[in-house]
């Protein structure tokens, strides 16, 4: 299969699953609708992560991103009075965005164990900051208001999850999740594979290895952001711990390995899949929930390295 | 009067007490096939590293179509229009020769589409595709780079390099690891793209005969010096180079 049709496929396979959701509203429980919000904010940080993962890189502190996006929308709302999800939304891609730049510069020149375990010492100097914060809640952290959609706000009966809210995150994401994938296929997204296989060679071409780590980077850190601000909208309340705290950054690594990188729905499967049985196994067997996440992990190394997409690979009868 | 494209003015480079580079001057006209001979150790590639910008010269000028590019990155000496090959094949490994080529021309090809654009397009694929003719590597398409056997990996080190369609390419020992039989069929091949494709050439070569054949000219190094520099006859010739580089006489090349 050549790559256009693959981008093709996955722009056609996007926007039917868009529409299913969308159409699927009124049918679904709260619960459900609540489930399948929550798996597309963090199958976006999930998604930051397929995208250093394509650069031949992982970052064990996807929370400190997850955590601005989140805190900036929260922020935002309580301080600012600002209620619209589209300006909240812009306010945690930005603030990731200006802080994954600056930081960039730091991380850009490291590779494999440094650049994973730099992340993570970012998250949790953010961590540390956010919970000794008193003005934000310290631990227990704060609430958001339901959020406004360009002058509309929801019925005041009709709880936090409204359509609106539901629609805007599907719609929201499913254009990123567009955008990610042509990326992926564009010369910059090809450069990824530069510097996974060979730095020398790419500069050779021309690329200079450090300044696409510094783009990709800003990206993964701006997805992650965006799933925080989607969460936290979702949730109504942010705090350190479900944010920044290093846990929740090692939740996102095993999604993404969980998923696999093989393509843009990927994170977003694995992330519904992870929230579900989440549910089911707080709910039914609360002391088993890390032996369970333990035992898939193994599994799935084992098994399946290419994650729950390479599946779909070999039903196919891979061609590509 | 052809023009001079690449002059380097008393290069010097040292590492610790190592002398890779001592009062190198070079100066290559654009259309010349120069070799380069020395033996192991000589600096032919640390020359080949600092024209291209991957090390800094400690002591000395590097020119390229008269613009002073000493000290400039990897980056901007491509841009210029210097590229090269290398002694140990940079590739792509884990992709095949078709999506190394994909991928370089993608980045780096003239017809390379905007950067947010999906990058397989007719324009790049054919351009892929017909480089790959043009350096007889076109049978091993779908072949992991990792699993090709050295000669190709060679060719499809140069064919990289020749992306860009740079004005200037540095071939570093183009031939090691290809047994003396094929050696001939690849500079054969290489050479004559390069022709057909403008490309002034510098390569790096052990094999005297392969020098003798394809090379204008002959510039022997010696312990970071140039030791000779003139047409194949003199310098292959000269006695100086005989004992310290060719440690021999030159053979003949076969009448094929
Ligand atoms: N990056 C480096 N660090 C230290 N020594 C080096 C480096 N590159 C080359 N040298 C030394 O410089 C000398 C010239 O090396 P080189 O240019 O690779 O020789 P040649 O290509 O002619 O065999 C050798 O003694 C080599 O060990
Ligand atoms: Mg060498």
């Amino acid at each position: 299969m050549t790559l256009l049709r693959r981008v093709r496929l996955t722009t056609a396979g996007i926007a039917v699953a868009t529409a299913a959701l969308l159409a699927l509203w009124p049918l679904l429980p709260a619960w459900a609708a609540h489930t399948v919000g929550v798996s597309l904010g963090g199958g976006l940080v999930v998604l930051g992560l397929l995208i250093l993962i394509r650069f031949g890189l992982v970052s064990f502190g996807q929370g400190l991103f997850f955590a601005i996006g989140g805190y900036a929308a929260a922020l935002a709302n309580q301080f600012l009075g600002i209620t619209d999800m589209l300006v909240l939304s812009v306010a945690g891609i930005a603030s990731a965005g200006a802080v994954a730049w600056a930081l960039g510069y730091i991380v850009r020149g490291h590779r494999g164990i440094f650049f994973a375990m730099l992340n993570l010492a970012f998250s949790m100097i953010l961590f540390g900051i956010l919970a000794k914060t008193v003005v934000l809640g310290s631990t227990d952290g704060f609430s958001v208001g339901v959020p406004t959609l360009l002058g509309f706000a929801p019925d005041p009966e009709a709880g936090r999850l409204t359509f609106m809210l539901f629609g805007y995150i599907v719609v929201f994401t499913a254009v990123v999740a567009w955008w990610v994938d042509r990326i992926l296929a564009s010369p910059i997204g090809y450069a990824g594979q530069g510097v996974r296989e060979n730095e020398l060679r790419l500069r050779y071409l021309g690329v200079s290895a450090r300044g696409a780590v510094h783009i990709a980077y800003i990206a993964a850190a701006k997805l992650a952001a965006l799933g925080g601000v989607f969460t936290v909208l979702l949730i109504g309340h942010v705090t350190p711990e479900d944010t920044a705290y290093w846990t929740k950054s090692g939740e996102f690594v095993f999604v993404a390995i969980l998923g696999g990188s093989g393509n843009v729905a990927a994170p977003f499967i694995a992330q519904t899949v992870f929230e579900l049985v989440r549910t089911f196994a707080l709910q039914y067997a609360p002391d088993a929930w890390q032996m369970l996440l333990g035992i898939t992990l193994l599994l799935v190394i084992l098994f399946l390295p290419g994650g729950l997409w390479s599946l779909a690979d070999r039903l196919r009868g891979r061609d590509a | 009067m052809p023009e001079v494209l690449l002059e380097t003015r008393g290069l010097g480079k040292r590492f610790g007490a190592v002398v890779a580079a001592e009062d190198v001057n070079v100066s290559v006209t654009a259309g010349e096939i120069v070799g380069v001979i020395g033996a192991n150790g000589a600096g032919k590639t640390t020359f080949c590293n600092m024209v291209t910008g991957y090390l800094t010269p400690d002591l000395g000028q590097i020119l390229f179509r008269g613009k002073d590019i000493t000290g400039c990155t990897v980056g901007q000496a491509t841009e210029a229009g210097i590229h090269r090959s290398f002694q140990i094949p940079q590739l792509f490994p884990g992709l095949t020769v078709y999506e190394n080529l994909l991928l370089a021309v993608g980045v780096f090809g003239h017809r390379r589409p905007p950067w947010w654009q999906p990058l397989v397009r007719p324009e790049v694929e054919n351009e892929a595709t017909a480089i790959m003719e043009r350096y007889r590597i076109a049978e091993s398409a779908t072949t992991r780079v990792d699993r090709l056997p050295q000669g190709v990996r060679k060719l499809l080190d140069i064919a990289m390099a020749m992306v860009g369609q740079p004005a200037m390419i540095l071939l570093d020992e183009p031939t090691s690891g290809i047994s003396t039989k094929e050696k001939f069929d690849v500079m054969g091949n290489v050479i004559d793209a390069l022709r057909k494709s403008a490309a002034t050439v510098l390569f790096v070569e052990h094999d005297m005969e392969v020098v003798g054949r394809y090379a204008d000219r002959v510039i022997a190094f010696r312990e970071g010096r140039v030791l000779a520099d003139g047409t194949p006859g003199v310098v292959l010739e000269d006695p100086a180079v005989i004992e310290h580089v060719v440690g021999r006489r030159p053979g003949r090349a076969p009448d094929a």
